[in-house]
Protein backbone atom coordinates (compact mmCIF):
# COMPACT_ATOMS: atom_id res chain seq x y z
CA UNK A 1 0.00 0.00 0.00
CA UNK A 2 1.24 3.62 -0.82
CA UNK A 3 0.50 6.34 1.76
CA UNK A 4 0.28 9.94 1.09
CA UNK A 5 0.54 11.83 4.08
CA UNK A 6 -0.55 15.85 3.74
CA UNK A 7 1.49 17.95 6.31
CA UNK A 8 0.44 21.48 7.38
CA UNK A 9 2.80 23.89 8.86
CA UNK A 10 1.23 25.63 11.84
CA UNK A 11 1.83 27.75 14.53
CA UNK A 12 2.76 25.50 17.74
CA UNK A 13 -0.74 25.60 20.06
CA UNK A 14 0.83 27.22 22.54
CA UNK A 15 1.61 30.35 19.96
CA UNK A 16 -0.01 33.93 20.94
CA UNK A 17 -1.56 34.93 17.58
CA UNK A 18 -0.31 38.00 16.21
CA UNK A 19 -0.77 40.03 13.06
CA UNK A 20 0.92 42.56 11.32
CA UNK A 21 1.29 44.87 7.98
CA UNK A 22 -2.08 46.63 9.19
CA UNK A 23 -3.44 43.35 10.66
CA UNK A 24 -3.69 41.85 6.84
CA UNK A 25 -0.74 39.21 7.49
CA UNK A 26 -0.15 36.61 10.31
CA UNK A 27 2.57 37.44 12.43
CA UNK A 28 5.66 34.65 12.34
CA UNK A 29 8.04 36.46 14.58
CA UNK A 30 9.00 34.43 17.38
CA UNK A 31 6.00 31.56 16.32
CA UNK A 32 7.48 28.04 16.70
CA UNK A 33 5.97 25.65 13.62
CA UNK A 34 5.14 22.20 14.24
CA UNK A 35 3.45 19.82 12.10
CA UNK A 36 -0.43 20.07 12.71
CA UNK A 37 -1.75 17.83 15.43
CA UNK A 38 -4.43 16.13 13.31
CA UNK A 39 -1.97 15.50 10.79
CA UNK A 40 0.51 14.62 13.30
CA UNK A 41 -1.89 11.60 14.26
CA UNK A 42 -2.37 10.54 11.00
CA UNK A 43 1.07 10.56 10.51
CA UNK A 44 1.49 8.07 13.35
CA UNK A 45 -0.94 5.90 11.93
CA UNK A 46 0.79 6.00 8.75
CA UNK A 47 3.93 4.53 10.65
CA UNK A 48 1.73 1.84 12.04
CA UNK A 49 0.75 0.54 8.51
CA UNK A 50 3.99 0.65 7.37
CA UNK A 51 5.07 -1.50 10.49
CA UNK A 52 2.73 -4.56 10.39
CA UNK A 53 1.80 -4.26 6.15
CA UNK A 54 4.44 -2.63 4.79
CA UNK A 55 3.28 0.47 3.62
CA UNK A 56 5.61 2.74 1.85
CA UNK A 57 5.16 6.73 3.37
CA UNK A 58 5.38 9.71 1.54
CA UNK A 59 4.97 13.21 3.13
CA UNK A 60 3.57 15.99 1.12
CA UNK A 61 3.47 19.61 2.19
CA UNK A 62 1.92 22.74 -0.33
CA UNK A 63 4.42 25.62 0.83
CA UNK A 64 7.88 28.07 0.16
CA UNK A 65 10.85 26.73 1.41
CA UNK A 66 10.81 27.83 5.09
CA UNK A 67 8.27 24.97 5.66
CA UNK A 68 11.12 22.02 4.92
CA UNK A 69 11.94 21.97 8.79
CA UNK A 70 8.86 20.60 9.41
CA UNK A 71 8.97 17.87 6.88
CA UNK A 72 12.27 16.76 7.58
CA UNK A 73 10.68 16.09 11.44
CA UNK A 74 8.05 13.69 9.37
CA UNK A 75 10.69 12.05 7.94
CA UNK A 76 12.23 11.86 11.26
CA UNK A 77 9.54 10.60 12.26
CA UNK A 78 10.08 7.31 10.23
CA UNK A 79 8.23 9.00 6.01
CA UNK A 80 10.71 7.61 3.64
CA UNK A 81 10.19 10.60 1.09
CA UNK A 82 8.94 14.15 1.31
CA UNK A 83 7.79 16.32 -1.45
CA UNK A 84 7.00 19.80 -1.15
CA UNK A 85 5.25 21.79 -3.96
CA UNK A 86 6.87 25.10 -4.26
CA UNK A 87 4.17 27.66 -3.74
CA UNK A 88 2.57 29.56 -1.13
CA UNK A 89 -0.49 27.74 0.31
CA UNK A 90 -3.87 30.44 -0.20
CA UNK A 91 -6.72 29.05 0.41
CA UNK A 92 -8.20 25.08 0.72
CA UNK A 93 -9.30 24.69 -2.97
CA UNK A 94 -5.58 25.64 -4.20
CA UNK A 95 -3.79 23.71 -1.72
CA UNK A 96 -6.24 20.93 -2.65
CA UNK A 97 -5.51 21.08 -6.42
CA UNK A 98 -1.81 21.38 -6.45
CA UNK A 99 -1.91 17.98 -3.48
CA UNK A 100 -4.12 16.46 -6.21
CA UNK A 101 -1.55 16.77 -8.85
CA UNK A 102 1.11 14.97 -6.51
CA UNK A 103 -1.41 12.43 -4.90
CA UNK A 104 -2.38 11.06 -9.01
CA UNK A 105 1.40 11.31 -10.23
CA UNK A 106 2.18 9.17 -7.13
CA UNK A 107 -0.55 6.80 -7.32
CA UNK A 108 -1.06 6.67 -4.04
CA UNK A 109 -3.90 4.12 -2.40
CA UNK A 110 -4.63 6.14 0.99
CA UNK A 111 -4.11 9.72 1.09
CA UNK A 112 -4.55 10.92 5.31
CA UNK A 113 -5.00 14.83 5.89
CA UNK A 114 -6.00 16.36 9.12
CA UNK A 115 -9.30 17.12 9.12
CA UNK A 116 -8.48 20.52 9.67
CA UNK A 117 -5.30 22.62 10.31
CA UNK A 118 -5.21 24.93 13.82
CA UNK A 119 -4.58 27.59 11.62
CA UNK A 120 -7.24 28.25 9.27
CA UNK A 121 -9.46 25.54 10.72
CA UNK A 122 -10.62 25.66 6.66
CA UNK A 123 -11.54 21.90 7.37
CA UNK A 124 -11.90 21.61 3.39
CA UNK A 125 -8.82 20.26 2.29
CA UNK A 126 -9.43 16.45 2.90
CA UNK A 127 -12.90 16.72 1.42
CA UNK A 128 -11.98 18.80 -1.75
CA UNK A 129 -8.85 16.62 -2.72
CA UNK A 130 -10.94 13.12 -2.52
CA UNK A 131 -13.68 14.46 -4.62
CA UNK A 132 -10.61 15.63 -7.20
CA UNK A 133 -9.03 12.35 -7.10
CA UNK A 134 -12.99 10.75 -7.41
CA UNK A 135 -11.49 8.53 -4.18
CA UNK A 136 -13.53 7.47 -1.46
CA UNK A 137 -13.98 10.08 1.37
CA UNK A 138 -14.40 9.74 5.26
CA UNK A 139 -13.87 13.03 7.47
CA UNK A 140 -13.20 13.03 10.98
CA UNK A 141 -12.20 9.50 11.22
CA UNK A 142 -10.51 8.73 14.33
CA UNK A 143 -9.88 4.35 13.73
CA UNK A 144 -8.80 2.71 10.07
CA UNK A 145 -8.39 -0.48 9.35
CA UNK A 146 -7.21 -2.04 5.81
CA UNK A 147 -7.26 -5.66 4.25
CA UNK A 148 -6.47 -5.51 0.91
CA UNK A 149 -8.44 -2.98 -0.83
CA UNK A 150 -11.23 -3.06 1.98
CA UNK A 151 -11.01 -0.48 4.47
CA UNK A 152 -13.34 -0.05 7.58
CA UNK A 153 -13.06 3.61 9.07
CA UNK A 154 -14.66 5.06 12.14
CA UNK A 155 -16.06 8.44 11.62
CA UNK A 156 -16.74 11.02 15.07
CA UNK A 157 -20.52 12.41 14.43
CA UNK A 158 -22.37 14.89 16.74
CA UNK A 159 -22.55 12.67 20.27
CA UNK A 160 -21.74 9.19 18.67
CA UNK A 161 -19.43 7.59 16.57
CA UNK A 162 -20.30 5.85 13.19
CA UNK A 163 -18.24 3.07 11.53
CA UNK A 164 -18.25 2.79 7.79
CA UNK A 165 -16.88 0.33 5.48
CA UNK A 166 -15.39 1.33 2.05
CA UNK A 167 -12.63 0.93 -0.30
CA UNK A 168 -9.74 1.73 -1.70
CA UNK A 169 -8.68 4.42 -3.17
CA UNK A 170 -9.53 6.56 0.23
CA UNK A 171 -8.75 9.92 1.24
CA UNK A 172 -9.35 10.30 5.13
CA UNK A 173 -9.78 13.70 7.30
CA UNK A 174 -8.39 12.40 10.39
CA UNK A 175 -8.21 13.20 13.56
CA UNK A 176 -7.34 12.47 17.87
CA UNK A 177 -7.83 8.95 18.07
CA UNK A 178 -6.78 7.63 14.71
CA UNK A 179 -3.72 6.79 17.40
CA UNK A 180 -3.49 7.76 21.47
CA UNK A 181 -1.63 10.83 22.35
CA UNK A 182 0.71 8.38 24.16
CA UNK A 183 1.64 6.79 21.04
CA UNK A 184 2.34 9.69 19.21
CA UNK A 185 6.10 9.38 17.47
CA UNK A 186 8.30 11.48 18.84
CA UNK A 187 11.88 11.84 16.34
CA UNK A 188 14.92 9.76 17.72
CA UNK A 189 18.62 11.37 16.87
CA UNK A 190 18.91 8.03 14.86
CA UNK A 191 15.67 9.52 12.97
CA UNK A 192 16.65 12.88 12.70
CA UNK A 193 20.64 11.90 11.55
CA UNK A 194 18.29 9.64 8.60
CA UNK A 195 15.99 12.22 7.66
CA UNK A 196 18.78 14.51 6.69
CA UNK A 197 19.37 11.94 3.79
CA UNK A 198 16.61 11.12 2.68
CA UNK A 199 14.90 12.39 -0.45
CA UNK A 200 13.05 15.80 0.20
CA UNK A 201 11.94 16.48 -3.51
CA UNK A 202 10.65 20.42 -4.39
CA UNK A 203 8.36 19.97 -7.59
CA UNK A 204 6.70 22.80 -9.34
CA UNK A 205 3.01 23.91 -8.59
CA UNK A 206 0.61 22.89 -11.17
CA UNK A 207 -0.58 26.78 -10.74
CA UNK A 208 -3.66 26.02 -9.45
CA UNK A 209 -6.06 29.03 -8.18
CA UNK A 210 -7.55 30.10 -4.92
CA UNK A 211 -11.06 30.91 -5.15
CA UNK A 212 -10.93 32.68 -1.49
CA UNK A 213 -8.77 35.04 -0.05
CA UNK A 214 -8.06 35.99 3.83
CA UNK A 215 -8.10 39.73 3.34
CA UNK A 216 -7.71 40.48 7.37
CA UNK A 217 -7.42 39.81 10.63
CA UNK A 218 -9.14 40.78 14.05
CA UNK A 219 -8.42 39.89 17.76
CA UNK A 220 -11.22 39.56 19.99
CA UNK A 221 -12.20 42.28 22.03
CA UNK A 222 -10.63 42.27 25.46
CA UNK A 223 -12.25 40.43 28.02
CA UNK A 224 -13.76 42.14 30.90
CA UNK A 225 -13.16 41.30 34.47
CA UNK A 226 -14.20 38.42 35.79
CA UNK A 227 -16.42 38.95 39.05
CA UNK A 228 -15.45 36.63 41.96
CA UNK A 229 -18.64 35.29 43.77
CA UNK A 230 -17.70 33.69 47.41
CA UNK A 231 -17.64 30.63 47.71
CA UNK A 232 -20.41 30.64 50.70
CA UNK A 233 -22.84 32.97 48.40
CA UNK A 234 -23.72 30.29 45.74
CA UNK A 235 -26.84 32.69 45.50
CA UNK A 236 -25.38 35.21 44.30
CA UNK A 237 -24.00 33.30 41.13
CA UNK A 238 -27.19 31.91 40.02
CA UNK A 239 -28.70 35.13 40.90
CA UNK A 240 -26.17 36.71 37.73
CA UNK A 241 -26.35 33.66 35.78
CA UNK A 242 -30.24 34.18 35.95
CA UNK A 243 -30.55 38.06 35.57
CA UNK A 244 -27.39 39.39 34.45
CA UNK A 245 -26.35 36.72 31.97
CA UNK A 246 -29.75 34.91 30.96
CA UNK A 247 -28.01 32.03 30.53
CA UNK A 248 -30.30 29.80 32.86
CA UNK B 1 -31.02 33.61 -8.28
CA UNK B 2 -31.99 32.45 -4.52
CA UNK B 3 -30.15 31.70 -1.72
CA UNK B 4 -29.90 28.02 -1.01
CA UNK B 5 -29.49 26.68 2.40
CA UNK B 6 -29.50 23.02 3.47
CA UNK B 7 -31.45 22.20 6.39
CA UNK B 8 -30.29 19.02 8.17
CA UNK B 9 -32.53 16.93 10.31
CA UNK B 10 -32.45 13.84 12.79
CA UNK B 11 -34.84 10.96 11.90
CA UNK B 12 -36.60 13.69 10.34
CA UNK B 13 -36.82 16.38 13.18
CA UNK B 14 -35.52 19.52 12.68
CA UNK B 15 -32.96 21.17 15.00
CA UNK B 16 -31.94 23.92 16.94
CA UNK B 17 -28.82 24.48 14.21
CA UNK B 18 -31.31 24.25 11.31
CA UNK B 19 -33.48 26.98 12.23
CA UNK B 20 -30.39 29.06 12.82
CA UNK B 21 -29.10 28.54 9.07
CA UNK B 22 -32.42 29.34 7.45
CA UNK B 23 -32.29 32.76 9.38
CA UNK B 24 -28.46 33.11 8.27
CA UNK B 25 -29.65 32.65 4.87
CA UNK B 26 -33.06 34.80 4.83
CA UNK B 27 -30.24 37.85 6.54
CA UNK B 28 -28.13 37.16 3.33
CA UNK B 29 -30.99 36.80 0.94
CA UNK B 30 -32.31 40.44 2.23
CA UNK B 31 -28.96 41.68 2.00
CA UNK B 32 -28.99 40.49 -2.05
CA UNK B 33 -32.33 41.65 -2.53
CA UNK B 34 -33.37 37.77 -3.22
CA UNK B 35 -35.23 35.14 -1.57
CA UNK B 36 -34.37 31.56 0.47
CA UNK B 37 -35.06 27.94 -0.94
CA UNK B 38 -34.50 25.45 1.86
CA UNK B 39 -33.74 21.98 0.42
CA UNK B 40 -34.45 18.72 3.01
CA UNK B 41 -33.40 15.49 3.31
CA UNK B 42 -36.98 13.18 4.65
CA UNK B 43 -37.67 15.85 7.13
CA UNK B 44 -41.37 16.25 8.37
CA UNK B 45 -42.77 19.01 9.05
CA UNK B 46 -41.26 21.46 6.49
CA UNK B 47 -43.12 24.27 7.00
CA UNK B 48 -42.10 25.18 9.88
CA UNK B 49 -39.09 26.61 8.18
CA UNK B 50 -41.13 29.63 7.08
CA UNK B 51 -41.34 30.71 10.47
CA UNK B 52 -37.17 31.66 9.97
CA UNK B 53 -38.30 33.46 6.55
CA UNK B 54 -37.49 30.22 4.08
CA UNK B 55 -40.63 30.72 0.99
CA UNK B 56 -39.71 27.73 -0.39
CA UNK B 57 -38.71 23.90 0.60
CA UNK B 58 -37.38 21.47 -1.57
CA UNK B 59 -38.12 18.44 0.42
CA UNK B 60 -36.27 15.16 -0.74
CA UNK B 61 -37.94 12.12 0.28
CA UNK B 62 -36.08 8.81 -0.58
CA UNK B 63 -35.21 5.67 1.40
CA UNK B 64 -31.96 5.26 -0.17
CA UNK B 65 -30.98 8.47 1.87
CA UNK B 66 -32.45 7.05 5.34
CA UNK B 67 -29.00 6.83 6.20
CA UNK B 68 -26.26 9.80 5.95
CA UNK B 69 -24.42 9.60 3.35
CA UNK B 70 -21.69 12.62 2.02
CA UNK B 71 -21.50 11.80 -1.01
CA UNK B 72 -25.29 11.68 -2.20
CA UNK B 73 -25.68 14.30 0.46
CA UNK B 74 -23.76 16.55 -1.42
CA UNK B 75 -24.90 15.50 -4.42
CA UNK B 76 -28.56 16.09 -3.47
CA UNK B 77 -27.41 19.88 -2.52
CA UNK B 78 -25.59 20.44 -5.43
CA UNK B 79 -28.17 19.28 -7.48
CA UNK B 80 -30.96 21.46 -5.63
CA UNK B 81 -27.86 24.60 -5.94
CA UNK B 82 -28.11 24.44 -9.45
CA UNK B 83 -32.06 24.13 -9.84
CA UNK B 84 -32.31 27.07 -8.29
CA UNK B 85 -29.74 28.99 -9.97
CA UNK B 86 -28.50 29.57 -6.35
CA UNK B 87 -25.00 31.75 -5.97
CA UNK B 88 -25.16 31.14 -2.14
CA UNK B 89 -24.80 27.85 -0.63
CA UNK B 90 -25.81 28.20 3.09
CA UNK B 91 -24.99 25.49 5.42
CA UNK B 92 -24.54 24.81 9.83
CA UNK B 93 -21.31 23.35 10.60
CA UNK B 94 -22.36 20.16 12.50
CA UNK B 95 -20.33 17.25 11.81
CA UNK B 96 -21.76 16.20 8.57
CA UNK B 97 -22.44 19.58 7.57
CA UNK B 98 -18.48 19.43 7.66
CA UNK B 99 -18.60 16.21 5.58
CA UNK B 100 -20.46 17.68 2.70
CA UNK B 101 -19.52 21.22 2.18
CA UNK B 102 -15.83 20.76 0.52
CA UNK B 103 -17.43 17.76 -1.68
CA UNK B 104 -20.06 20.47 -2.59
CA UNK B 105 -17.42 22.99 -3.32
CA UNK B 106 -15.61 20.69 -5.56
CA UNK B 107 -19.02 19.59 -7.50
CA UNK B 108 -20.35 23.40 -7.78
CA UNK B 109 -16.79 24.89 -8.20
CA UNK B 110 -17.42 27.30 -5.94
CA UNK B 111 -15.07 28.86 -3.23
CA UNK B 112 -16.33 27.95 0.58
CA UNK B 113 -16.09 29.62 3.99
CA UNK B 114 -16.61 27.82 7.24
CA UNK B 115 -16.85 28.63 10.86
CA UNK B 116 -18.69 32.32 9.44
CA UNK B 117 -19.70 34.15 12.68
CA UNK B 118 -21.64 36.74 11.29
CA UNK B 119 -23.81 38.04 7.61
CA UNK B 120 -21.60 39.32 5.00
CA UNK B 121 -19.23 42.52 5.46
CA UNK B 122 -20.28 43.19 2.06
CA UNK B 123 -21.96 40.71 -0.70
CA UNK B 124 -19.60 42.32 -3.97
CA UNK B 125 -17.04 41.69 -2.84
CA UNK B 126 -18.80 38.65 -0.80
CA UNK B 127 -16.65 38.89 2.57
CA UNK B 128 -17.29 36.98 5.54
CA UNK B 129 -16.23 37.55 9.23
CA UNK B 130 -14.88 33.34 10.02
CA UNK B 131 -13.39 31.93 13.34
CA UNK B 132 -9.75 31.04 12.83
CA UNK B 133 -6.98 29.70 14.95
CA UNK B 134 -8.49 28.31 16.76
CA UNK B 135 -11.06 31.11 18.19
CA UNK B 136 -8.20 33.25 18.98
CA UNK B 137 -8.57 35.56 15.95
CA UNK B 138 -11.06 36.36 13.39
CA UNK B 139 -10.30 36.28 9.83
CA UNK B 140 -12.45 38.56 7.06
CA UNK B 141 -12.66 36.08 3.84
CA UNK B 142 -13.67 37.13 0.43
CA UNK B 143 -15.00 34.67 -1.84
CA UNK B 144 -14.39 35.35 -5.76
CA UNK B 145 -15.92 31.96 -7.33
CA UNK B 146 -19.46 32.57 -9.42
CA UNK B 147 -21.27 30.51 -6.14
CA UNK B 148 -20.44 31.24 -2.73
CA UNK B 149 -20.77 28.39 -0.08
CA UNK B 150 -20.88 29.75 3.44
CA UNK B 151 -20.85 27.42 7.05
CA UNK B 152 -22.10 29.14 9.79
CA UNK B 153 -20.78 28.71 12.94
CA UNK B 154 -23.06 27.50 15.58
CA UNK B 155 -24.74 29.83 18.40
CA UNK B 156 -23.02 33.08 16.49
CA UNK B 157 -25.55 34.12 14.36
CA UNK B 158 -28.16 33.09 16.36
CA UNK B 159 -31.80 31.94 15.47
CA UNK B 160 -34.53 34.80 14.21
CA UNK B 161 -37.91 34.40 13.25
CA UNK B 162 -38.75 35.98 10.10
CA UNK B 163 -42.29 34.63 8.99
CA UNK B 164 -42.93 33.75 5.58
CA UNK B 165 -45.52 31.39 4.26
CA UNK B 166 -43.34 28.39 2.90
CA UNK B 167 -44.31 26.75 -0.61
CA UNK B 168 -43.15 22.98 -0.14
CA UNK B 169 -42.40 21.41 -3.28
CA UNK B 170 -41.13 17.22 -3.96
CA UNK B 171 -37.49 17.51 -5.90
CA UNK B 172 -36.14 13.95 -7.15
CA UNK B 173 -32.41 14.45 -7.68
CA UNK B 174 -30.44 11.81 -9.62
CA UNK B 175 -28.44 9.43 -7.65
CA UNK B 176 -26.25 6.96 -8.87
CA UNK B 177 -24.15 3.86 -7.94
CA UNK B 178 -21.24 6.11 -6.69
CA UNK B 179 -22.80 7.80 -4.64
CA UNK B 180 -22.35 5.16 -2.18
CA UNK B 181 -19.31 3.71 -2.48
CA UNK B 182 -19.00 4.78 1.82
CA UNK B 183 -21.65 2.78 3.52
CA UNK B 184 -22.57 3.25 6.92
CA UNK B 185 -22.26 -0.05 9.07
CA UNK B 186 -23.65 1.06 12.47
CA UNK B 187 -23.88 3.97 14.45
CA UNK B 188 -23.13 3.95 18.23
CA UNK B 189 -24.84 7.47 19.46
CA UNK B 190 -26.66 7.84 22.88
CA UNK B 191 -29.58 9.23 22.39
CA UNK B 192 -30.25 9.28 26.29
CA UNK B 193 -27.42 12.32 26.79
CA UNK B 194 -27.33 15.50 25.75
CA UNK B 195 -24.69 16.03 23.18
CA UNK B 196 -21.63 18.68 23.50
CA UNK B 197 -23.12 19.78 19.85
CA UNK B 198 -26.05 20.45 20.97
CA UNK B 199 -25.82 21.29 24.59
CA UNK B 200 -27.19 24.85 25.57
CA UNK B 201 -24.84 24.70 28.80
CA UNK B 202 -21.81 22.42 29.31
CA UNK B 203 -20.05 21.54 32.37
CA UNK B 204 -16.63 20.59 32.29
CA UNK B 205 -14.14 19.08 34.31
CA UNK B 206 -10.45 18.52 35.00
CA UNK B 207 -7.30 17.45 36.88
CA UNK B 208 -8.44 19.26 39.76
CA UNK B 209 -11.38 16.48 40.12
CA UNK B 210 -8.58 14.40 41.02
CA UNK B 211 -10.04 10.77 39.65
CA UNK B 212 -12.72 9.31 37.47
CA UNK B 213 -14.53 8.25 40.39
CA UNK B 214 -15.56 11.77 41.51
CA UNK B 215 -17.19 13.08 38.06
CA UNK B 216 -21.11 12.06 40.17
CA UNK B 217 -21.01 15.87 41.15
CA UNK B 218 -19.89 16.97 37.37
CA UNK B 219 -22.67 14.46 36.41
CA UNK B 220 -25.39 15.77 38.73
CA UNK B 221 -24.41 19.09 37.93
CA UNK B 222 -25.52 18.52 34.23
CA UNK B 223 -28.19 16.33 34.85
CA UNK B 224 -29.79 19.37 36.97
CA UNK B 225 -29.16 22.34 34.31
CA UNK B 226 -30.05 19.82 31.22
CA UNK B 227 -25.89 20.23 30.13
CA UNK B 228 -23.45 17.96 28.44
CA UNK B 229 -20.85 16.62 30.14
CA UNK B 230 -16.87 17.41 29.15
CA UNK B 231 -13.31 17.15 30.10
CA UNK B 232 -10.34 18.82 29.74
CA UNK B 233 -7.30 17.20 27.55
CA UNK B 234 -5.22 15.53 30.76
CA UNK B 235 -8.40 13.76 32.03
CA UNK B 236 -8.96 12.41 28.73
CA UNK B 237 -5.07 11.35 27.93
CA UNK B 238 -5.41 9.28 31.59
CA UNK B 239 -8.14 7.83 30.37
CA UNK B 240 -10.74 9.48 33.25
CA UNK B 241 -13.27 10.07 30.33
CA UNK B 242 -13.80 9.02 26.95
CA UNK B 243 -12.12 11.19 24.24
CA UNK B 244 -15.58 11.95 23.05
CA UNK B 245 -15.58 14.25 25.56
CA UNK B 246 -12.56 15.88 25.53
CA UNK B 247 -12.49 19.72 24.75
CA UNK B 248 -10.42 22.03 23.12
CA UNK B 249 -7.86 22.75 20.06
CA UNK B 250 -7.22 18.95 19.48
CA UNK B 251 -10.76 17.96 20.98
CA UNK B 252 -13.93 18.93 20.19
CA UNK B 253 -14.97 23.11 19.88
CA UNK B 254 -17.55 24.19 22.56
CA UNK B 255 -19.92 26.92 21.55
CA UNK B 256 -22.36 26.63 24.19
CA UNK B 257 -24.37 29.81 25.87
CA UNK B 258 -22.67 28.91 29.38
CA UNK B 259 -19.96 26.83 29.98
CA UNK B 260 -19.06 25.75 33.54
CA UNK B 261 -15.29 24.66 34.02
CA UNK B 262 -14.29 23.04 37.20
CA UNK B 263 -10.96 22.38 38.53
CA UNK B 264 -9.87 23.14 35.24
CA UNK B 265 -6.92 25.16 34.97
CA UNK B 266 -7.16 27.23 31.92
CA UNK B 267 -4.29 26.31 29.78
CA UNK B 268 -4.37 28.02 26.17
CA UNK B 269 -5.36 25.05 24.00
CA UNK B 270 -8.59 25.02 26.38
CA UNK B 271 -9.47 28.20 26.29
CA UNK B 272 -9.22 28.14 22.55
CA UNK B 273 -11.38 25.29 22.26
CA UNK B 274 -14.04 26.99 24.72
CA UNK B 275 -13.77 30.47 23.54
CA UNK B 276 -16.97 30.33 21.27
CA UNK B 277 -18.85 29.81 24.47
CA UNK B 278 -21.24 33.04 25.38
CA UNK B 279 -20.49 32.62 29.30
CA UNK B 280 -17.75 31.16 30.96
CA UNK B 281 -17.79 30.03 34.76
CA UNK B 282 -14.51 28.68 36.69
CA UNK B 283 -14.50 27.10 39.81
CA UNK B 284 -11.13 26.28 40.94
CA UNK B 285 -9.43 26.57 44.23
CA UNK B 286 -5.81 28.06 42.89
CA UNK B 287 -7.00 32.20 42.46
CA UNK B 288 -3.58 32.05 40.14
CA UNK B 289 -5.26 29.63 37.23
CA UNK B 290 -5.19 31.42 34.20
CA UNK B 291 -9.10 30.71 33.68
CA UNK B 292 -10.20 33.42 35.80
CA UNK B 293 -9.05 35.84 32.91
CA UNK B 294 -11.03 34.27 30.49
CA UNK B 295 -14.15 33.72 32.63
CA UNK B 296 -16.72 35.85 33.11
CA UNK B 297 -17.65 34.34 36.79
CA UNK B 298 -15.19 32.93 39.04
CA UNK B 299 -15.32 31.20 41.94
CA UNK B 300 -12.50 30.62 44.48
CA UNK B 301 -12.68 27.50 46.05
CA UNK B 302 -12.78 23.68 46.64
CA UNK B 303 -14.62 22.12 43.94
CA UNK B 304 -15.49 19.51 46.23
CA UNK B 305 -17.93 21.32 48.44
CA UNK B 306 -18.84 24.18 45.79
CA UNK B 307 -20.28 21.65 43.10
CA UNK B 308 -22.57 19.60 45.79
CA UNK B 309 -23.79 23.08 46.99
CA UNK B 310 -24.17 24.41 43.55
CA UNK B 311 -26.28 21.35 42.47
CA UNK B 312 -28.45 21.65 45.81
CA UNK B 313 -29.27 25.34 44.89
CA UNK B 314 -29.75 24.85 41.19
CA UNK B 315 -32.22 22.29 41.51
CA UNK B 316 -34.37 24.55 43.70
CA UNK B 317 -33.96 27.71 41.32
CA UNK B 318 -34.93 24.89 38.62
CA UNK B 319 -38.15 24.11 41.07
CA UNK B 320 -38.93 27.31 41.54
CA UNK B 321 -38.86 28.56 38.00
CA UNK B 322 -40.56 25.97 36.23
Amino acid sequence: MKILVCISHVPDTTSKINFTEGDTKFDKNGVQFVINPNDEFGLTRAMWFKEKQGASVDVVNVGEADTEPTLRKALAIGADNAIRVNTPAKDGFQVAKELAKVAQDGGYDLVIAGRESIDYNGGMVPGMLAKLLKANFVNTCVSLEVEGDKATAIREIDGGKETLTTSLPLVIGGQKGLVEESDLKIPNMRGIMMARKKPLNVVDPVGAEEKTSADKFEKPAPKGDVKLIDKDNLDELINLLHNEAKAI
Amino acid sequence: MSVLVYIESENGKFKKASYEAASYAKGVADQLGSSVTAVTINAENNEVLGTYGVSKVLQVNNDQLSKFNADAYADVIAQAAKNEDAKVVVLGQTANDKYVAPIIAINLEAGYASNVVALPESTSPFTVKRNAFTNKAFNFTTISSDIKIVGVAKNAYGVKENETSAAVEDFSPSLDASDFSVNVESVDKATDKVTIADAEIVVSGGRGLKGPENWDMIENLAETLGAATACSKPVSDMGWRPHSEHVGQTGKPVAANLYIAVGISGAIQHLAGINASKIKVVINNDPEAPFFKAADYGIVGDAFEVVPQLNEKLKEFKANNA
